[in-house]
């Protein structure tokens, strides 16, 4: 153990939960230390290459679970380095959700309306914006008339991307070489270095303890750079508060790490989380029946064949976020990219029903038309029936590869509920895909590695119940004062949506308390900074509800 | 750092023969040679052990190199039980596995990667390797695998880079609307 430095506030991760409330509090003038257990790369790093060891699985993490994987980020700025940047706002009747508990999920002080200004702040910040129909990729573009066709609508969806930038390379996933794609790296996260807080990558936080003052110690490991099963020197920081915001797959598995040293931690540590309902469908389309029933064409006699370009998601059918629905009926399908290798694998052969299509020789000719696939995403509302199990001697998996692939404590199993909706779901996506014989499609398999998730959340939530939630409507963490949540696991509830402008609204929501708290315990910090860029008509609009 | 690096394979080839065999079993191809017997020429056209999956599992990065050879054997052994209950000969100069035909060698993979077996992990693992060195040849820059012809990518009809590596579509959009639009889409452009 080196000694002990000083902080005026730890903040564990760099993603929406993490790069935002930095920035807020290092200009508001507190020392503020953000430690990462990622790398830290820029653009010229971000690499188009499947290569193991490049920017693809330096950055992303795939932890298997138990009937359960979760896919996320591992650097520097966290998920909103490898996402598609897709940013729809929840609907209304999310906030409404009571699950299996019986009651109103979400605490009561948030709903869409009192949660739209601070989605606003987000939206300003990064930028959102809507895509015209002429930068709709070809994908997006087949999936719109494949609803039209089957009297459905279809949105091009809210994007934080500069399509001015953007080369249609389809590879978010690896980091986006252009900086078109605009992640934490080009906006909070620089504002906050500017406001003098530091980020120190490859620093892997393991637990936290408490000091006789109040606050609290972080103690972390530095991740080799390169092999991240390596774990080299360890330090600690003292802070007077804690942001934690280290994804929903960690959050849990640190402050459970911590209860012998903090005291029991709420019961709903590490339980309800929720893989917001998410489940894939592979469609194989006929390329002469897009052009013979879909009048579809490239301008060069294709008529599709263009899986590879585009930008992951770019168009979603909303017909299913319908509040009058019963709850687990409803749903959101978007097209969506996903590249060779992990995107591949669990695709099932449409209409072959023996119990394992996923590999052998009919499993590769469908690879053969791989540029004919489409994969549209299916949004839900499961169950929270997720718990994690005990933590792992460091991090939150044992790792098998050197990067990207490891073994975690999740335990999963579908509720009749989530299985509800997955079952309707793919019958909506099969009834508009399937309809003249545009394409054969099938769900992935569940099988092989459980269901898999792209947007964990839920596993250390806000609610107004002390039994069902683990933080109060603050993001304070019930009976350890001075811990703030407020990373996805925050979230109540699967969102029938993108999550990640959700995360990062109530990121910019809780900032306000949590300056407060700061306040209370003698920091010298003001809350009221500017958007990253300077602009000020979403700090304007928050202003009444601070 | 390397602190998984393979054995060495011995002269025997074993190891090699058996990891072909189970990539092949997982995308199969057409016999390499005359007298190919790890890839059955189940599927004309490349297969995952055409495609490099030993060489991606034995990369130091993999995670599975070290367990390589315990691999091997636990899966010959799964064979010899295999053979054994359904009164299977075969042929003794051959790892079991390799010994089995393409149809045996499915349903062995099936059983051994179906979600209630204990050492599931571990074979779809495999599967998994055997994926990534067939559809995006994994253990080679992306680039260099193109000027190789890496026959998997190939396959796919995954495009090639430009010369910089770097991939850009500047045709990308059928350009005009495709769906109207959800009705109750707010003024941000979000559902209600």
């Amino acid at each position: 153990m080196t000694d002990v430095e000083q902080a005026d506030i730890v903040v564990v991760g760099s993603g929406f939960g993490g790069a935002i409330p930095a920035y807020h509090l290092a200009a508001g003038g507190a020392r503020v230390v953000v430690l990462e257990r990622g790398p830290w790369l820029t653009a010229p790093e971000f690499d188009h290459d499947f290569l193991l060891g490049t920017s693809s699985t330096r950055i992303f993490d795939f932890v298997v679970g138990d009937g359960m994987s979760i896919l996320g980020g591992n650097c520097v700025g966290g998920g909103s380095v490898v996402y598609f940047a897709t940013m729809p706002r929840a609907p209304r009747f999310v906030f409404e959700r009571r699950g299996s508990i019986g009651r109103r999920m979400w605490p009561r002080s948030i709903a869409r309306d009192t949660l739209d200004p601070w989605y606003d702040r987000v939206c300003e910040a990064l930028p959102v914006t809507t895509v015209p129909w002429d930068q709709v990729p070809y994908a997006g573009g087949l999936w719109a008339s494949a609803c039209a066709h089957a009297s459905r609508t279809a949105n091009p969806t809210p994007v934080a991307v500069d399509t001015g930038l953007c080369t249609n390379c389809n590879w978010m996933m690896s980091g986006c070489r252009f900086d078109a794609k605009r992640s934490l790296l080009l906006n909070y996260l620089p504002a906050a270095l500017a406001h003098g807080a530091e980020i120190r990558p490859l620093h892997e936080v393991q637990e936290l303890t408490r000091n006789h003052d109040g606050g609290y110690r972080v103690h972390y490991r530095v991740v080799d750079g390169e092999d991240y099963r390596v774990l080299h020197g360890s330090g600690a920081i003292d802070a007077k508060l804690v942001v934690l915001a280290a994804g929903t797959g960690a959050t849990p598995v640190i402050l459970r790490r911590s209860e012998g040293a903090l005291g029991p931690m709420p019961h709903a540590v590490g339980r309800y989380f929720s893989g917001n309902g998410e489940r894939l469908n592979t469609a194989v389309f006929d390329e002469d029946r897009v052009r013979d029933v879909l009048g579809l064409d490239r301008g060069d006699g294709t008529a599709y064949r263009a899986y590879q370009i585009g930008r992951g998601p770019a168009v979603a059918s909303w017909d299913r976020l319908d509040g009058s629905l019963p709850e687990f009926e409803r749903f959101s399908l978007e097209q969506l990219y996903f590249p060779p290798g992990l995107g591949t694998i669990l695709a099932q052969v449409p209409g072959v029903s023996t119990d394992a299509s996923w590999f052998g020789a009919t499993k590769k000719e469908m690879l053969r038309q791989w540029q004919s696939w489409l994969t549209v995403f299916t949004m839900s509302e499961d169950d929270n029936e997720g718990v994690f199990g005990p933590p792992p001697e460091t991090g939150n998996a044992t790792r098998l590869s050197q990067q990207m692939l490891g073994f975690g404590p999740l335990r999963y199993r579908p509720t009749a509920n989530t299985l509800r909706g997955w079952s309707l779901a793919d019958a909506e996506v099969k009834d508009i895909l399937e309809r003249d014989g545009l394409a054969r499609v099938a769900p992935w398999t569940n099988d092989v590695i459980g269901a898999y998730t792209v947007h964990p959340l839920s596993s250390c939530r806000i609610g107004d119940d002390p039994a069902t939630s683990a933080l109060d409507d603050r993001h304070e963490l019930r009976d350890h004062p001075g811990i703030f949540v407020t990373d996805g696991s925050a979230v109540p509830g699967a969102l029938t949506v993108n999550p990640a402008l959700t995360i990062a609204a109530l990121a910019e929501r809780a900032v306000p308390g949590i300056v407060r708290a700061a306040q209370e315990r003698g920091m010298a910090v003001r809350y009221g900074a500017p958007s990253p860029d300077g602009a000020t008509s979403g700090r304007r609009a928050t202003a009444n509800v601070v | 750092m390397e602190v998984d690096s393979p054995a060495r394979e011995t002269l025997s080839g074993i190891r090699t023969m058996t990891i072909e065999a189970y990539a092949d079993t997982i995308l199969p191809g057409e016999k390499r040679f005359p007298g190919d017997v790890a890839v059955a020429g189940a599927s004309p056209g490349p297969g995952a052990a055409v495609c490099g999956a030993v060489e991606l599992l034995e990369l130091t990065g993999s995670g599975l190199a070290p367990t390589l050879d315990a691999l091997v054997d636990a899966l010959n052994d799964h064979a010899q039980q295999y053979a054994a209950a359904r009164c299977l000969r075969l042929d003794p100069g051959l790892p079991a596995f390799v010994a089995l035909a393409f149809e045996d060698r499915t349903v062995l993979v099936r059983t051994l990667t179906a979600p209630e077996h204990p050492e599931r992990q571990l074979w779809v693992g495999l599967a998994m390797f055997s994926y990534m060195a067939f559809d995006s040849a994994a253990h080679r820059n992306t680039a260099d695998a193109f000027a190789a012809g890496h026959p998997g990518l190939t396959f796919l009809g995954f495009r090639r880079p430009g010369p910089d590596g770097l991939y850009r579509f500047p045709r990308f959009s059928y350009g005009r609307q495709l769906a109207g639009t959800h009705p109750r889409t707010t003024q941000t452009g979000d559902p209600a």
